[in-house]
């Protein structure tokens, strides 16, 4: 089971902040995405686009990186601050 | 180069912030630095075409600190910094309010410039705040803008 963070527009588009995943680890960030989508096919327009970033324990990683069971996976647009 | 470790502060807070306590905090028991450089940042009325009246600033509290962290001890590596102070802001702000506050302080200016334009440039691509505005015509989340990631393209690191 891995803990998914969303924050700014993916959390006002889905509704909600975080979603839980049962999904076999370690996998990668783009099967994540999979798997989100195949749960939840209204979430594949945003988590497909290209921009999207994510965090995997704090740190912004790509789609190839492998998560490990426990981790905190974080998925967010692009930032906007300063 | 410094041989000392470089003391650096960093703070995500709701509060504003006093710019002229934070210059005095980096002239503070330093006799060694020539040159202090720092950036406020603040809210517009005008951005990307609307009538700002307000900005909501949401971040991911867990990996804020940690990754201003990361983008401070980048500039320290690459120049000789002696303090490093950093604020960002979160939560409603209003026009004109103080966004973010970056003071960097070295033995010369050159150093100084650069450092605190890289954490600058770093801070609005790497560090996860999302600005939300309340505007003439209803709120809006801003756009990331395509000259803050070309910015990032003159430190000459690879970042995707």
């Amino acid at each position: 089971m891995i803990n998914i963070l969303f924050f700014a527009q993916l959390k006002e588009l889905f509704g909600q902040a975080s979603v839980e995943l049962n999904i076999e680890t370690p996998c990668t960030v783009a099967q994540i995405k999979q798997s989100l989508i195949h749960n939840h096919s209204a979430w594949a327009e945003q988590l497909n686009k290209p921009t999207i970033m994510c965090a995997v324990n704090q740190d912004m990683v790509a789609d190839d990186h492998i998560v490990n069971a426990n981790d905190e996976v974080a998925f967010f647009p692009p930032v906007t601050g300063g | 180069m410094n041989t000392a470790q470089p003391s650096i502060s960093i703070k995500v807070q709701t509060d504003d912030f006093d710019v002229a306590s934070e210059y005095a905090a980096m002239r503070t028991n330093n006799t060694q630095d020539g040159a202090i450089v720092f950036f406020s940042g603040l809210v517009r009325e005008m951005n990307q075409g609307q009538g700002v009246t307000g900005l909501f600033l949401e971040h991911y509290p867990a990996m804020t600190e940690k990754s201003l962290h990361g983008i401070v001890e980048q500039a320290c590596e690459r120049w000789p910094l002696s303090k490093v102070r950093l604020i960002h802001r979160v939560g409603q702000l209003h026009v004109s309010d103080q966004i973010v506050f970056v003071a960097v302080s070295s033995a010369h200016r050159e150093a100084a410039f650069d450092a605190c334009h890289f954490i600058m440039d770093f801070l609005k691509k790497r560090a996860p705040f999302w600005k939300k505005e309340t505007t003439t015509i209803g709120d809006r989340w801003v756009e990331a803008l395509e000259k803050d990631k070309m910015a990032l393209d003159k430190w000459n690191i690879n970042d995707k």
